[in-house]
This record gives structure tokens, sequence and C-alpha cells, in this order.
């Protein structure tokens, strides 16, 4: 802030956002927020935000958002140093909360990944993983998506400013396909879809466009993923295709619920 | 750096602000002269290019979207056309016009992000749009309602403004209908004022002078400014040289990434020469295929008639700008075309019989590159005969841009130490605006990582 004034008051709630392995878009989320961002920036005091100031303010944060994985060991350290900063942590988007699409690293040889990208691989320091923040910092709050809906993070950040708990529901895609009126790309096209199992949020963007659910959002808070593959396979999908389907943008999170079983 | 003429400084600006993605500036002066000026991205490796393979040929466009959550679209588009290269496959028609149409929703918010949010701040002597809107409210008003009515056009079409669902290979997943395109039409109209009265207001900013010593590249399209398809042309700084083209297959032959000696960032460049992308570029190269009223905007802007216009009203050729502080006009005429070209094709849609085209992978490699609003966004991509990418290869603008944003600040940090501004402060200052002026898009550079920062001072 360049010029302070003085019809807020003194001490609003200081706002960090913070950034590590990601494509910048779940923060970018917040500044497309138009109707919403001078209002935020009326009730918070941004006080590091990269992407959007010039002017980054140390901490201590009453709210941190945190986008992006962590993948190389500065990142581990730097993560140590906002939780301790930062009264409340909120993980935005599936890199943060899942490791993200960086994240099929976890499965491949790393060294060989760096080779086929890089001249020199010796000069690049990373992590063989790509993992959630909540794997090294306890996290406060985990909004997902790929990328975050922008609805659910003026949720997040108003009911962390009044001291209550995110209304954000944990059911399937499918409830907001029903609530949209669409018709089912599964039972009528034979289109495969991951919504009986993905997390609610996007608004079921993809069967509104005539496409199965990818699965962007992640895992729904209770799934029974077994009882989709027979589905998937009657719609054309090997295992393998099926493996895909569900590594890509939230890669660890599936894989967790298949271990789990169903929840 | 209290004492410039005598000592070895290292100014280091640990992390850039305003820019999108995660970058530092280093610079090495030594008695009063510049000896390095780089930008250290510490961005992470993702490995986009190494996880592509073995994935099957339908699935880059929705992958490569999240390289970066600024351009999706740009990614989506540019990997639809490689991978259509390699299948055979010509999207035209009213799907060919739906994509210009997705295309200059992202351009209309994301030149609009960075006028507003990321550059004018610059200008205005702010630290971000948050001050700035307490001096300035209508404009940053008027720049958010724009920047919200480019996301309308990228969310009707794609269904949201960051990493879209609806783009896929030969087309869409599903086209609008006519009446679906109205109401955007109705705000495009507004969209247009507000355009014509963003460009009025950067052109009365404060513009030092510079010129950026580098070639430009943009795609060149017969008869259209160059946005969703086209062919590599370059203008070179020489104005000794002719202007050339070159086949985009040929793109890794002229466009070559080097490691050099003092860094691991990987430097693009152009037939051995450092060059930019971008909008100074596609206004040298395609300015003259603006339409009359962009051009008779960047007129009145202050911005010099494109050099293959045949001559101006006085009678003086056309002139190329290269000052990258006003790369901010540039962009902001950019807004108004696409806001009128937008508005054009709703105007002339008819809705597809197919949302898409059947693109049937075949083994092969395919070329793909499109203008983000960055600049050149290149993409390659080999499949086997089963449709499985073998391997990819990705040439985002930033990378590109690299070296001509180092010479900038190389060249900056020399004059303003010529003229005797060498606190730290300054220099920052000068640096990041240097930087912000080139929109860089540090996300997409993802694999050009350089983690080494050197910190050794030159001999006393």
């Amino acid at each position: 802030m360049s010029v302070p004034t003085t019809s807020r008051p003194p001490s609003r709630p200081r706002l960090g956002v913070f950034k590590f392995a990601s494509c910048d878009g779940c923060q970018l989320t917040l500044l497309d927020c138009e109707d919403e961002l001078l209002g935020i920036a009326d009730a918070l005091e941004i006080a590091h935000f990269l992407e959007a100031s010039g002017d980054p303010a140390p901490g201590p944060y009453d709210l941190s958002l945190v986008e992006g994985s962590v993948s190389t060991p500065e990142h581990v350290e730097r993560l140590r140093r906002i939780r301790a900063e930062s009264r409340h942590l909120v993980t935005i988007g599936a890199c943060a909360t899942a490791g993200g699409v960086q994240a099929l690293r976890n499965y491949a040889d790393v060294g060989e990944y760096l080779a086929a990208v890089y001249a020199r691989p010796d000069y690049i320091e990373t992590l063989a993983t790509s993992t959630p923040i909540s794997a090294h910092v306890p996290v406060d709050f985990e909004l997902r998506g790929c990328p975050i809906d922008r609805g659910q993070l003026v949720e997040v950040i108003t009911a962390f400013l009044a001291g209550r708990k995110p209304g954000i529901p944990n059911h399937a895609v499918c409830f907001a396909c029903k609530r949209r009126g669409n018709v089912c790309v599964t039972v009528a096209h034979g289109t495969p879809c991951l919504g009986p199992v993905t997390h609610a949020g996007c608004g079921a963007l993809c069967p509104t466009y005539g496409r199965g659910c990818y699965g962007c959002f992640g895992p729904a808070g209770t799934t029974n993923l077994p009882a989709l593959v027979p589905l998937m396979h009657r719609d054309g999908m090997g295992d393998e295709d099926i493996d895909r389907f569900l590594h890509t943008f939230n890669v660890t999170a599936f894989t967790a619920v298949e271990e789990e079983g169903p929840g | 750096m209290n004492d410039p003429a005598t000592r070895s400084q290292v100014l280091r600006v640990p992390a850039l602000s305003r820019v999108e993605g995660e970058t530092a500036l280093h610079l090495r002066v030594h008695e009063g002269t510049v000896e390095e000026a780089r930008l250290n991205i510490y961005e992470a490796p993702r490995f986009f290019e190494a996880f592509l393979r073995g994935r099957s040929h339908t699935e880059p466009p929705d992958l490569t979207s999240r390289i970066c959550g600024i351009c999706p679209i740009a990614y989506q588009l540019s990997a639809c056309r490689a991978l259509e290269d390699v299948c055979g496959v010509v999207v035209d028609g009213q799907l060919a016009a739906l994509r210009r149409l997705l295309y200059c929703g992202e351009w209309i918010e994301s030149q609009t992000l960075h006028i507003h949010l990321l550059h004018a701040p610059d200008f205005l002597g702010h630290d971000d749009v948050i001050g700035m809107s307490r001096f300035h409210p209508a404009h940053v008003e008027r720049g958010l309602r724009l920047k919200q009515t480019g996301n309308a056009v990228v969310e009707l079409l794609g269904g949201r403004a960051i990493h879209p669902v609806n783009v896929r290979l030969g087309g869409f997943h599903r086209t609008p209908t006519r009446a679906e395109l109205r109401p955007l039409a109705e705000r495009l109209r507004t969209a247009l004022d507000d355009a014509r009265d963003t460009l009025r207001w950067v052109a009365g900013f404060d513009f030092p002078d510079a010129e950026c010593d580098a070639d430009l590249l943009a795609l060149t399209e017969p008869g259209t400014y160059a946005i969703e398809s086209g062919t590599p042309a370059v203008l070179p700084y020489d104005r000794a040289l002719p202007r050339r083209g070159f086949p985009l297959g040929d793109f890794s032959e002229h466009v070559t990434e080097e490691q050099v000696p003092h860094s691991t960032a990987l430097h693009s460049r152009l037939d051995g020469r450092r060059h930019l992308t971008g909008s100074l570029a596609r206004y040298a190269l395609n300015g003259h295929l603006l339409s009359p009223t962009a051009l008779e905007a960047a007129r009145e802007a202050g911005l010099g008639a494109p050099p293959l216009t045949s001559e101006t009203e006085d009678g003086r050729p056309g002139e190329v700008c290269r000052n990258p502080y006003r790369s901010i006009l540039v962009r902001a005429v950019e807004v108004l075309y696409a806001v009128e070209e937008a508005l054009r094709i709703i105007s002339v849609y008819e809705r597809p019989a197919r949302p898409y085209v059947e693109a049937p992978a075949r083994a092969g490699i395919g070329h793909g590159a499109t203008e983000a609003p960055r600049g050149l966004l290149y993409h390659r991509y080999a499949l086997d005969g089963e449709g499985r990418v073998t391997d990819a290869r990705i040439v985002p603008p930033t990378a590109q841009n690299q070296g001509a944003i180092e010479e900038d600040l190389r060249r900056l940090v020399q004059a303003g130490l010529d003229r005797g501004e060498d606190s730290e402060d300054e220099l920052t200052r000068l640096c990041e605006r240097a930087v912000r002026n080139h929109d860089p898009c540090i996300s997409c550079s993802a694999h050009f990582l350089e983690l080494d920062i050197v910190r050794t001072p030159g001999p006393v």
C-alpha cells in the first residue's frame, strides 16, 4: 500500500499469498474476483502478494493462502517459515492440496525426467517428489480445484475473516450436475466421467459442455471408486486409460482413495 | 551500492513482484560498469515435456494449459495446432472463428490485467493496483470491467477463465448458439468504449527513452493480425537487413536454446541473435493489418504508423516502436483490436454443424504456434502409430524474451549509473520496471530454471 488512509480500521487482518510449484492460476483467481477485489482489499491488508503488489510486507499473517506443491529443497524451508508466521494457513488448488499435475514425477524416474527436459540436469535442484503442503506442515483448510473456483475462494476468505468454518460442501460433482439440470453424459452417451467420485466446486462444468468430468477437483469426501471402474470399462476404457484418467491433475489424491477403498 | 566507481557490487532483488511466476534479478557491477545482468528464474521445474510422453494425443491441450494459469488458451490452442498438424487435420470456417474469438477473450483479459494491475502502477508511482485505486478509482474500475469482459468471453466458450474445459483437438466439445453469444456482444460494445478510454489513458503516461536491441519475431498470417495461427516472420534490428520468414516446421533450426557459461538458464536465440516476441514484435510485423479504427487509435495514442503501411499522412514512412516502456500502448491497441474482432466474429457467427473435426492419430511430428499475449508460443509433438506422445517440446515466449530483457536491464542500469542513480533502491526500481515492460510470465518458463545464484563480486 503506497499511501495510508485514515478511513480504514488501523489493524485489518493481514493476508499473505504464497506460491510454490504451480501455474499461478489459483492466485490469479483472486485477481479474477473483479467485483470483490477492491472490497477484499478494504477488508484485509494484502500484506504479501507478489503477483499483484510491489511492496511485500513481512509476517505475521492472519490468513495465508498457499498455492503450489513442494518440489524443491528450498520449498520445504520456505514453507516452514510461512507456517510459523501464519495464524491460519489455507491451501488453494490441486498443486497445494494434492501435489498437482507435476506429481506425475512421483511415479517416474526423476533423473530420467531431468535428462529429458534439461541440457544440464546436474544444475537443477529438485526433489524426487511433488507433495502437497499438508505433507510438510499443518494446514487449516484445503481448497480444491485445478484451478480453484472463484466463489469458493471468496467463501473461504469470508469464513476465515468471520472466524467460522468455510461452507464448502464435500459432495461429488454429480450433485452439481443434477442441480444444473444436465443430462448424465455417462448414462445418456456412454461418456466416461469422474463426476461420481470428484469433489464438487466447479459447477459440473465438463458435463455441461458435453464431456466427462476429468477430476480436476480431486476426490469427493465419500466415494466408491471401485464401483466406477466397471462403468469406465463398459464405456471403452482399458485399465491403462483409467489409470491415466485418474492420475492427472490430482495424481496422488485418487491413488490414496484407491488404496483406502470405498470411503 | 554507495560507490560504484571504486567497488564491485552485486545487486540482488530476491523476488520480483508484479510479474507472474517467480524470478529474481542479479546484477554485477564492477567499477561503475554493469558486467552482468541476469534474471534468475527460480520457478520450480515441473517436467511437462517429460510427463507428456506416453500420454494419448488427445491429452496435451488439457495438460499443457496447466503450465500457465495466465494464458491457458495459448497453451491449449498451440497444442491443438501441433497435434492437428500431425494428424493432418485442418480446423477452419466457424470452428476456426470460434477459436479466434476464444483467444480474443484471453488477449482482452490478460493484456488488461497487465496494463492495469501490473504495469500502470509503475507509471503512476504506486506499489500496486490497490494503492493506485485510491487515486485513480475510475481507471481501475474500468480495467477490472474490461478484464471481466475478456473473462466472460473465455468463460462462455471455455467454461471457466482459468484452464477452460471446452477446447479439444479438432475444435470444441460444445459450440455456443447464436443466442448464447448475444449477451456477450452487449458487454463487448461497452468494452469497446473502455478499451478506447484505456488507450487514451495510457497514452498520457510519461515514457522514458529506451530502445530494445533485438530482432522481432511474430507469427504472420495473410490479411489478418495473426493470433491463433500463422507463420514465423522476423524483423531484424539491423535496418539494412530485410524482413524474413521461415516455415513453422523449421522453428527449432532457427530458435535454438543455448546454455550460457555463467548461468544454468537456457537462452533462446533466433539465428544466433537475441530476439523479442510479443506486442512490440506483433505491432511491428503485423500492425498494418489492424482494423482502421485500431490503427487510427494507435496513431492518436502516439504510436507511429507500422512499417508496412506505405506512408503516414505527413509523408514519412512508418516506424518500428522498439521502446519497451511503450509496450503498454501496443497492449492497449491490441485490447481494442481484440474487442472489435470479437464483435466482428460474433456478428457473422453461425453455429457449425459439428462441434469438432475428428482428428484420428497417426505417427509423425507436428508443429503448432500461436500468439500468446506475451508472444509466440511454439509446441512440437511426435506421435507413434497408436497416438501416444513420444516426444514433446514447448518454447514459451518468456524464455525467448529472456535475452532481450537482460540486455535491457544491462543498458538501463548502465545509463542509470552514468546519471549517478546508484542507490540500491533506485536501481531496483529501474530494473523491476524494465522487466515488467516485457510482461514476462515466469510460470511459463518453468523449464528454464536457474537455481545457482552466483554471488561472487568482481575483482576489486
